[in-house]
């Protein structure tokens, strides 16, 4: 399973993101701070947005290629994605969120059924729970679990963790890598925590306005317990 | 209450139905277009549908009656196409009362589709849904009470249209004659006693639809 970007080009406010990468991590930091162009990145890949210049392969498929005229729309692409803020549909219960994208005719892949979601979020709990009820850990399990159930090849999640407090944000990582063992989904990471990537990713992608500046091991790029050797700049 | 109080009532109510349920389908669409989608032409269209809210009625009156005229561009065509005669007719008034009320659900739908955050929508894409399904299941659902409340406004603006209606319909009784314009009948004849009657039901009318308006704005989605 590989993500290939090649010559890849999304205008931006005030700078443009260009990147030349092939991701084959089991997960796959994109690390950098904010205004970067991180969540740009997972929406070129997800489908959500258009390519200026490039193209975008994932496990071998072209999904977007601007010069041969290739764009396959966001439902096609069978590509999870968890938005920062979770964006789980207020008007369903956690059940309808988690069974919007799920078909039960469909073949999942080993191990992924409903139940075994479920269990592994530990959901069973909030299924009936409307949305509004939800504290902002359990949102981001349902937005998980929610992405999990469409049967995705590749998830892209953006900051699972930001929103959070450090109590929840360490209440949450095992989630993260339970998902990441048990479902053997490949996973794209955007965070600008360390720590995070640290304890789930086994390949960075360093993002500084829109480029790539640097790419290696978590342990090569952070030494542990100590201050990350790329500082981060914002705009 | 007298047979013509009646007919007048229904004849109204039901005029302001039909032309709400008329203009619905488009006046929806549209509202997502202008909330949604950036097109060629767009600034033109919502200048054009705002039109009547700004011209005098009476003014938007005489423009229907110069289209849909039998001499008219578009009167000529439906009578020669379908056989239809609008002005002077009870369509007349269904027309004259859409295209007052247009804009208002026009711009009710926009504001309700822009209050719908589009990261919902592109989530919902992403898991497998595609354009009709994110809107029928995510769009339609989340802006529904506003779609509605525009839809309230548009049949009460409906029941309450004046001047387009008189010029392109005139009071034909038991034909054209809707309770705005009856009441102002009655009164310019001195039967006040009859204009009150009618009164008090417009009040009625305007009180149930606003009632149900705020039963559906208020409550909460499931």
């Amino acid at each position: 399973m590989s993500v290939e970007l090649s010559g890849l080009r999304v205008p931006l406010a005030s700078f443009a993101l260009e990147i030349d990468a092939v991701l084959a991590g089991r997960v796959t930091a994109i690390f950098g701070a904010s205004g970067a162009g991180k969540t740009t990145l997972l929406e070129a890949i997800a489908g959500l947005r258009r390519l200026e210049a490039g193209a975008v392969c994932v496990d071998e498929t072209v999904v977007a290629d601007v010069a041969a005229g290739v764009f396959v729309p966001a439902e096609q692409r069978a590509i999870g994605y968890v938005p920062q803020e979770g964006a789980l549909f207020p008007h369903f219960s956690v059940r309808g969120n988690l069974r919007f994208g799920f078909e039960a005719e469909r073949q999942y892949p080993a191990g992924l059924t409903y139940e075994h979601v479920v269990e592994v979020l530990e959901l069973s709990a909030l299924t009936e729970r409307r949305v509004g009820t939800l504290s902002g850990g359990e949102k981001q399990r349902v937005a998980l679990g929610r992405a999990l159930l469409a049967g995705p090849r590749l998830l892209l999640l953006d900051e699972p963790l930001a929103g959070l407090d450090a109590a929840l944000r360490e209440r949450l990582l095992p989630y993260l890598a339970r998902v990441r063992d048990e479902f053997a989904i490949p996973m794209l990471y955007v965070t600008h925590s360390p720590d995070e990537v640290m304890a789930l990713c086994d390949d960075v992608l360093v993002l500084e306005r829109g480029r790539a500046i640097a790419r290696g091991k978590p342990a090569e790029l952070f030494r542990e317990s100590e201050r990350p050797r790329y500082e981060l700049r914002g705009d | 209450m007298s047979a013509e109080a009646w007919q007048i009532t229904w004849f109204t109510i039901g005029v302001a139905t039909l032309s709400t349920a008329a203009i619905l389908p488009p006046g929806v669409a549209l509202g997502w277009l202008l909330a949604r989608r950036d097109w060629p032409g767009k600034s033109l269209i919502e200048t054009l549908v705002a039109l009547p809210l700004v011209i005098p009625p009476v003014a938007t009156g005489l423009i229907l009656l110069k289209l849909f005229g039998r001499r008219g561009p578009l009167g000529g065509w439906l009578e020669r196409t379908f056989g239809w005669e609008i002005v002077f007719t009870w369509k007349a008034v269904v027309v004259a009362t859409a295209v007052m009320s247009f804009p208002l659900l026009v711009r009710t739908a926009r504001v309700a589709f822009e209050g719908v955050n589009p990261r919902l929508e592109q989530v919902a894409r992403t898991l497998g849904a595609g354009p009709w399904r994110v809107f029928a299941t995510i769009t339609l659902p989340l802006a529904a009470r506003g779609l509605v409340a525009g839809a309230v406004l548009a049949f009460a603006r409906a029941l309450g249209e004046f001047g387009a209606t008189v010029m392109v319909a005139g009071f034909i009784p038991g034909q054209t004659v809707t309770l705005s314009l009856a009441i102002y009948q009655f009164v310019q004849l001195g039967h006040d006693g009859e204009a009150m009657v009618l009164l008090a039901i417009s009040v009625a009318i305007a009180f149930a639809a606003v009632w149900v308006s705020e039963y559906f704005v208020r409550r909460r989605p499931a």
